[in-house]
């Protein structure tokens, strides 16, 4: 029998463009890149030089202080450029891409005669570690760190989401692989699949606790799934990666070849063809789908590589993060809106607001927006209450978490919970805010003091 | 649109740094952020934002306080005829409120957002909207022939003391619109407790031209002198008929809110339509609402039981609809900055705020106005509750942790 939690709080922004069901192949770009910020925690050391020749599942470059995790090139070529910002801090390693790839051969592993040692090592050499993350602190996890469990999302919840229907179609053998796989590295707690009501492409999965999450998002976000089943505690770890990169898993194992595939949710209201589209990590955006013309000179539609709520902005010519399945070209919002028309004292029949102040609330529920990047306001310290509470489905209290991050308390943060967050549960906190405060920022910021504290 | 912005694009060099008018820049930001809402975009973190800010939710409390503020116009005028028995056109009354809300306004905005633009140039960060709320509450918690100097000192008093030593909005421990209230009261008492409920009533009454039974006094005024005397005493069934059905403030009239009373306090209809738009816009927390109502409904009932005086056995719902009880309740209880921040403890305080509300004014005829007491009393009480909801969360997640 699996389980139902029914997620109460949340909201479910619709967004023009949400992209179908369909899911078409990316054409091969013809660069890409393994980007060193997306793995927070990490600190790399290149093991490749400009211009070296390097397969499909080479190591790039590996973590300082956690050696054994590899960063693997996903297409075998020549690496093009090193590319480094302030204080020569790495910022990506672009493999212009061969026309078609050779591999690294590590060979087949049958999962179910492995030790949990061969598995882990396999996956650390295969280059798939990486995609684990871990919580506290949600960071590249340690594989010298026995995970009290592994958590899987099942599906995307966020705006703009893709379907895990259309992105695991013909990839569930290699998914039931992956949780084997992971059943054998997990501890006592086991293995977990969040899954949707309704979504079937998993109903044939085993060797897993399914637990259905229904409501708006963030349901999906595998931080409110753990919370609601099996919270985390002080002094426990627990592991997280995403649904298609355990399905990368299992085929990493039983062909021994490292083939990150991700089928990426490209949608938003200037994307000409909203759909799915499969491609390896680490592609250039444009590969993916049609960027308009005037996205070129970056300020009149923005290009998203993750979800409108938690990615990142990437140029025309970037490329997709490593965790992101998710493509959103919205507009900008760089115009200045004048008080009647469409500013503060409007009727607001175009602003989607979780408050009812604006008109809005009267339209359908079905109605999509089309939202862009304008802050709507600007930023003011914490008045309002109450507010975060309505999405923020933890039993934790957001703002005080906030401000004894803010000062800098951290016997606070601890007390508090800061544990059992990551910043991509802040994310619609930071939507709703009046005051427009840098939600997730700050929550990283927390994070990350209390693990160089914590060593 | 395009003209007006051009406008200001082409003086905001002089406000900026190294212009002439640098000194000004808060005031330029101020008036250019208001008419415009600037085209700040997102950097990382959530690309979109929700269409709210801080603009919008003390507009929408404003058009909250509008039924209160014209039905509080028109009745300064009706107040003013009724007491020298006089019939005038709906016009005339109008006018005549007119003429005593419009210069409390412009006062309390002027002296409060002075002050505001003082201290934001001083601190060097832009204007916070919350005098927009506090500047429009002021006038309807005032007396109407409040003089205007006290009025300008009690903003004064109320928005330095009360608010920027705290750093300004969102830091402020009390209600800013409540402080110049307190402060009026305690700094001139004489005053606040005269002829200043009706319009020109002092004079009137000197004249000789008052009709019987209009004293002036607001019907807590009345109440107050009830206390410490014999329950069958000629004065005391003389103020309690008042109270009853057909008399000056019974339970009809103070609903209606053709009463005497401050400004924006007397219609409990005109309130209610702005307690609907809080609630249904989800700008002030139903929570606070429901739990003061509760409160106060259950002091009068209490006392109803006691019994002990005249002022003691009103029914607890004409208890509710006297005074200041639901304009504190709707507009001054739900203060977000200055009330519990919790949702549980928003709970807890709005219960106690209606239960002090009504306990004060009963027990202690100096302090006819309770709620004003009882909300500061919370105000200051509110981080104590909040902090014992939270250490319950926090003793919970201590559990958790020692059970596995």
């Amino acid at each position: 029998m699996t389980q139902n939690i029914k997620i109460r709080k949340g909201v479910d922004i619709k967004l023009v463009g949400t992209p179908a069901e369909t899911v078409s192949v990316a054409k091969r770009s013809k660069t890409y890149a393994v980007k060193p910020p997306d793995f927070v925690g990490l600190t790399p050391k290149l093991k490749v030089k400009e211009g070296e020749t390097v397969q499909a599942g080479s190591s790039l470059f590996y973590d300082k202080k956690k050696e054994s995790v590899q960063y693997a090139s996903p297409v075998s070529g020549k690496v093009s450029a090193i590319v480094r910002g302030a204080k020569r801090r790495i910022l990506a390693v672009i493999v212009e891409a061969d026309a078609s790839d050779t591999y690294i051969d590590h060979g087949a592993l049958d999962i179910s005669k492995s030790s949990s040692e061969e598995i882990l090592n396999r996956i650390l050499e295969g280059g798939m570690f990486p995609f684990f993350r871990q919580i506290p602190f949600d960071v590249v996890a340690d594989p010298s760190d026995s995970p009290r469990s592994i958590h899987i999302s099942g599906f995307d919840s966020s705006p703009l989401a893709g379907s895990s229907c259309s992105s695991l179609e013909g990839r569930v053998e290699d998914f039931q692989n992956g949780i084997n796989a992971l059943a054998k590295i997990a501890g006592e707690g086991g293995v977990h699949l969040g899954v949707k009501p309704g979504c079937n492409v998993f109903g044939s999965v085993t060797g897993c606790t399914k637990t259905e999450f229904s409501g708006p998002h963030p349901a999906g976000n595998v931080g409110v799934q753990i919370h609601n089943t099996m919270p985390v505690n002080k002094g426990e770890v627990v592991w997280t990666i995403g649904y298609q990169d355990v399905a990368n898993i299992g085929s990493l194992l039983s062909s021994g070849k490292y083939m990150p595939t991700k089928v990426v949710a490209c949608g938003g209201s200037e994307c000409a063809n909203p759909q799915h589209v499969s491609a390896l990590v680490g592609a250039e955006v444009q590969s993916l789908t049609e960027i308009p013309e005037e996205a070129s000179n970056g300020d009149s539609v923005r290009i998203i590589s993750g979800s409108v709520l938690t990615g990142e902005k990437v140029e025309k010519d970037g490329h997709l993060g490593a965790y992101h399945i998710g493509l959103a070209l919205i507009p900008e919002g760089n115009e200045s809106r004048f008080l009647l028309s469409n500013g503060w004292l409007s009727l607001g029949l175009d602003r989607f607001s979780m408050s009812k102040s604006y008109l809005s609330w009267l339209r359908p529920k079905s109605k999509e927006y089309t939202l862009d990047t304008n802050l709507g306001g600007e930023e003011r310290a914490f008045v309002v209450t109450g507010e975060y509470e309505k999405v923020f489905p933890f039993d934790i209290y957001p703002v005080h978490l906030l401000k004894s991050i803010l000062v800098n308390d951290i016997d606070a943060m601890e007390k508090l919970g800061i544990y059992e967050v990551s910043p991509e549960d802040f994310a619609l906190c930071e939507y709703v805010c009046t005051s427009k405060v840098p939600v997730q920022q700050i929550v990283r910021e927390g994070l990350d003091t209390l693990r160089n504290e914590l060593g | 649109m395009k003209f007006v912005k051009n406008i200001i694009e082409s003086v905001k060099p002089h406000f900026e740094e190294g212009g002439k008018l640098s000194k000004f820049w808060v005031v330029f930001d101020s008036l250019e952020t208001f008419a415009f809402t600037p085209g700040h975009v997102t950097h990382n973190g959530s690309h979109i934002r929700d269409g709210i800010d801080l603009k919008r939710t003390m507009f929408t409390v404003i058009v909250a306080l509008l039924p209160a503020l014209l039905f509080g116009t028109w009745n300064i005028g009706d107040q003013y005829y009724a007491s020298i028995g006089q019939d005038a056109e709906l016009i005339d009354k109008v006018f005549i409120g007119l003429h005593k809300v419009l210069p409390l306004i412009v006062v309390s905005y002027g002296v409060g957002l002075g002050i505001e633009f003082l201290f934001a140039g001083m601190r060097n960060h832009s204007i916070n909207e919350g005098f927009l709320v506090s500047g429009m509450l002021i006038p309807l918690i005032m007396p109407v022939d409040v003089p205007l100097w006290m009025v300008a000192i009690s903003v004064s008093f109320a928005v330095i003391i009360g608010k920027e030593v705290f750093g300004g909005t969102g830091m402020n421990i009390v209600n800013v619109a409540l402080t110049s209230r307190a402060f009026l009261f305690f700094a001139y008492p004489k005053q606040m407790s005269g002829e200043i409920w009706i319009h020109n009533v002092g004079a009137a009454k000197d004249a000789g031209a008052l009709v019987d039974g209009h004293t002036g006094a607001t019907a807590l005024g009345h109440l107050a002198g009830t206390v410490g005397k014999a329950m069958d005493s000629v004065e005391v069934t003389g103020i309690m008929s008042l109270f009853a059905e057909g008399g000056m403030f019974s339970l009809h009239n103070c609903i209606i809110g053709n009463i005497p009373g401050s400004i924006g306090e007397t219609s409990v209809i005109a309130i209610a339509i702005g307690a609907l738009v809080l609630i249904v816009s989800g700008i002030a927390s139903w929570r606070i609402m429901a739990s003061f109502l509760a409160g106060g409904l259950v002091m009068g009932a209490l006392f109803n039981l006691m019994g002990m005086n005249a002022y003691m056995t009103i029914d607890p719902a004409h208890q509710i609809v006297m005074g200041g009880f639901m304009f504190g309740m709707v507009f001054m209880a739900t203060d977000p900055v200055t009330a519990a921040s919790t949702n549980t403890g928003k709970y807890i305080y709005g219960f106690f705020a209606g239960f002090f509300s009504i306990m004060i004014r009963v027990f202690n005829p100096a302090y006819p106005e309770g709620v004003m007491m009882a909300i500061l009393f919370m105000n200051v009480m509110a981080p104590l509750i909040d902090h014992y909801v939270i250490q319950a969360n926090i003793n919970r997640r201590l559990k958790r942790l020692q059970t596995t």
